[in-house]
């Protein structure tokens, strides 16, 4: 793991601890309660999931008699029951297969609609540019909340209430405003030259965005990639609100629903929320450096 | 097997489509008279992002602001009566005090424990491997967040052997067991805290970005001239983080404002835990009442439009300085 990504900067004379023996010894002492305080911050935010994990290992038996920090010590009596019970239950087994099923088309829709609006907002001049453009800024702060009632009667009027197809559209009705936002400021950037030589040479635009512009874009197309990807994954309120009976729900509604009603299945969730967030989890270890390099690029600038 | 050939076919045939408009449509164009394709051209490219803009959000929050003044299910119009069902109903009331407190605690929390861990960090070794501790939450999703806490908060009756990671360790210093997320004074704080847990990492990230463009010899200075770290912080630091700090805030409050999957998740908004995003989704799928939830819906919309002001002005302001 190679850490998130900071820039380094030159040791200042505070860290470096100059000067004798006990001077460096008190200094190291001073900074106690700075390495206190981290540690105890650190543990806030990782026990709660090691807990999650460590339970997700044991009997659902052990569970109720005893909390999790008691298997870190033998007999652990770990197993893999709940990962083996969750995933022989018919419902829960189906929605790992619907949120892959929704999440991919969904951001492969919105991302190659959003490139493609970008690019006519970077670089090309007409009536009502800038307008639009600014109506694209205001909708990205509008609550999802504000469409739920008309997108409804709408997807039930076009006989798709509950279908994958509502799900991709709506997604990437939501999406598409921050997109062509980042997008457009990251085409904006790109140098004017380029595409002016390439004028000359007799492109036109549909030319210059295929083979200059998209594969420029390809860098922050990735990282916006991992972020659009990860949220549809994550969704909660798209997904109940406009399939929330259907067959085709994905892991999030299941599992909120398995809380809510406190069925039988309910030990089971450790696993459930342990597969959910595998991906998230796995893709945040992998990609470090854009993840963290995309949320300060988006929102530093916007 | 159905639903695997149509989600290939969409994941594949998309891209294959706007290509294919790409193409043929400029080939069209290229053929109309050289004004006409000239004035026509940049709507064609904007087109489908403008009309999926429109459809998904321009047309529903107009008609959402209609449907809130009619009845149940939209057959007449009933003028202010479902605003005034919400400013008087003790439900709606306490849904509204509760995203107050969500919009004060949540954005308080996460940008000062963001701002706090991005100082601390910044002066010790190991700072990239305490961030990714800390960083580990924001991509989970809230539904998984919430199960994870419901197991923190887990709460059996006293006398007995308390499972819940909270309750067992406020047990070892002799206190009874808390019902966290039931008890109508710890419930809301427990929520936000969930909240803030999952955020945090993002302000930091964000917060530490701009800390670190911070001159070194600046701060080297004000030490030499024998300012203590609490001066350098207070001094130094704070002014020149706050453009940052107030980026962030903004995000926050919308944030704070949306809030609904861990209150839906874990209380679904019972023991006077209801926020304005739970109450809204309540009233259209459990009570059905289509003027009511499109008025609550308006509500939160009111509420984000300063936040809708501010974006655009700071849009405008870069866009100046270009």
């Amino acid at each position: 793991m190679s850490g998130v990504a900071v820039e380094t900067r030159p040791v200042t004379s505070q860290q470096a601890g100059t000067g004798n023996g006990i001077e460096r010894l008190a200094n190291r002492l001073g900074r106690l309660p700075l390495h206190v305080v981290i540690a105890i911050i650190v543990a806030v935010w990782l026990i709660p999931t090691i807990g999650l994990v460590v339970n997700s290992f044991r009997s659902v038996h052990d569970m109720t008699v005893a909390g999790w920090w008691t298997a870190l010590f033998p007999p652990n009596g770990f197993t893999l029951d709940s990962y083996n019970s969750i995933l022989g239950l018919e419902g829960f087994a189906s929605s790992i297969v619907n949120s892959i099923l929704i999440t991919i088309p969904a951001t492969v829709i919105q991302l190659a609609i959003a490139t493609m609006g970008a690019y006519a907002f970077a670089w090309m001049r007409f009536p009502g540019r800038d307008l639009f453009f600014i109506i694209i800024v205001g909708l990205m702060v509008v609550p999802i909340q504000m469409t739920l009632i008309p997108i409804l009667h709408m997807f039930a009027a076009l006989g798709i209430a509950g279908s994958f197809l509502a799900v991709w559209l709506a997604h990437s009705g939501y999406g598409l405003p921050f997109e062509i936002f980042l997008l457009r400021n990251y085409l904006g950037g790109l140098p004017k030259e380029i595409f002016e030589s390439a004028e000359v040479d007799g492109a036109g635009h549909a030319q210059k965005f295929l083979s200059l512009a998209l594969p420029m874009t390809i860098p922050a197309i990735a990282s916006l990639t991992i972020f659009v990807f990860l949220g549809i994954w994550n969704d909660l309120l798209v997904a109940l609100t406009y399939m929330g009976s259907s067959p085709n729900r994905p892991m999030t509604v299941v599992i909120t629903q398995a809380v809510t009603s406190l069925g039988q299945n309910w030990q089971f969730l450790t696993a459930a929320a342990i597969i959910q967030m595998a991906l998230p989890l796995a893709v945040f270890i992998g990609l470090q450096r854009y993840f963290v390099r995309g949320i300060t690029a988006g929102s530093v600038k916007g | 097997v159905d639903r695997f050939i149509t989600a290939i076919a969409a994941t594949v045939g998309i891209p294959l489509i706007v290509l294919g408009y790409i193409r043929v449509g400029d080939a069209l164009l290229d053929r109309l008279p050289e004004r006409l394709h000239r004035w026509l051209r940049p709507y064609f490219w904007a087109l489908p992002a403008l009309a999926f803009a429109f459809v998904f959000m321009v047309y529903p929050t107009i008609r959402t602001i209609v449907i809130s003044f009619e009845n149940r299910d939209s057959t007449s119009f009933v003028g202010f009566r479902n605003y005034q069902y919400f400013f008087t109903f003790p439900d709606t009331l306490l849904s509204l005090r509760n995203t107050v407190l969500w919009l004060v605690f949540y954005t308080l929390g996460s940008v000062l424990l963001g701002l706090i861990t991005a100082i601390l960090l910044d002066r010790v070794k190991y700072e990239s491997i305490a961030k990714i501790a800390i960083f580990l939450p924001m991509p989970m999703s809230a539904v998984a967040a919430s199960v994870i806490w419901k197991f923190m908060f887990d709460y059996r009756p006293a006398g007995t052997t308390q499972t819940g990671t909270l309750n067992a360790a406020i047990g070892t210093v002799g206190a009874q067991p808390i019902a966290w997320l039931v008890n109508s004074t710890t419930n809301n704080p427990a929520l936000i805290f969930i909240g803030v847990w999952m955020i945090t990492g993002f302000c930091m990230v964000i917060i530490s970005a701009s800390l670190k463009s911070i001159s070194p010899e600046l701060l080297e200075a004000a030490r030499i001239d024998g300012a203590n770290e609490f001066r350098v912080v207070r001094m130094i630091v704070a002014p020149l983080l706050w453009p940052t700090i107030t980026v962030v805030g903004t995000t926050m409050i919308i944030q704070a404002l949306k809030q609904f999957d861990i209150v839906y998740v874990l209380t679904n908004g019972a023991y006077d835990t209801d926020v304005i995003a739970t109450q809204m989704f309540r009233q259209l799928s459990t009570a059905g009442h289509y003027g009511r939830a499109a008025a609550v819906g308006v509500v939160l919309f009111i509420a984000i439009i300063p936040l809708l002001v501010i974006n655009i002005r700071r849009f405008q302001q870069q866009e100046e300085m270009r």
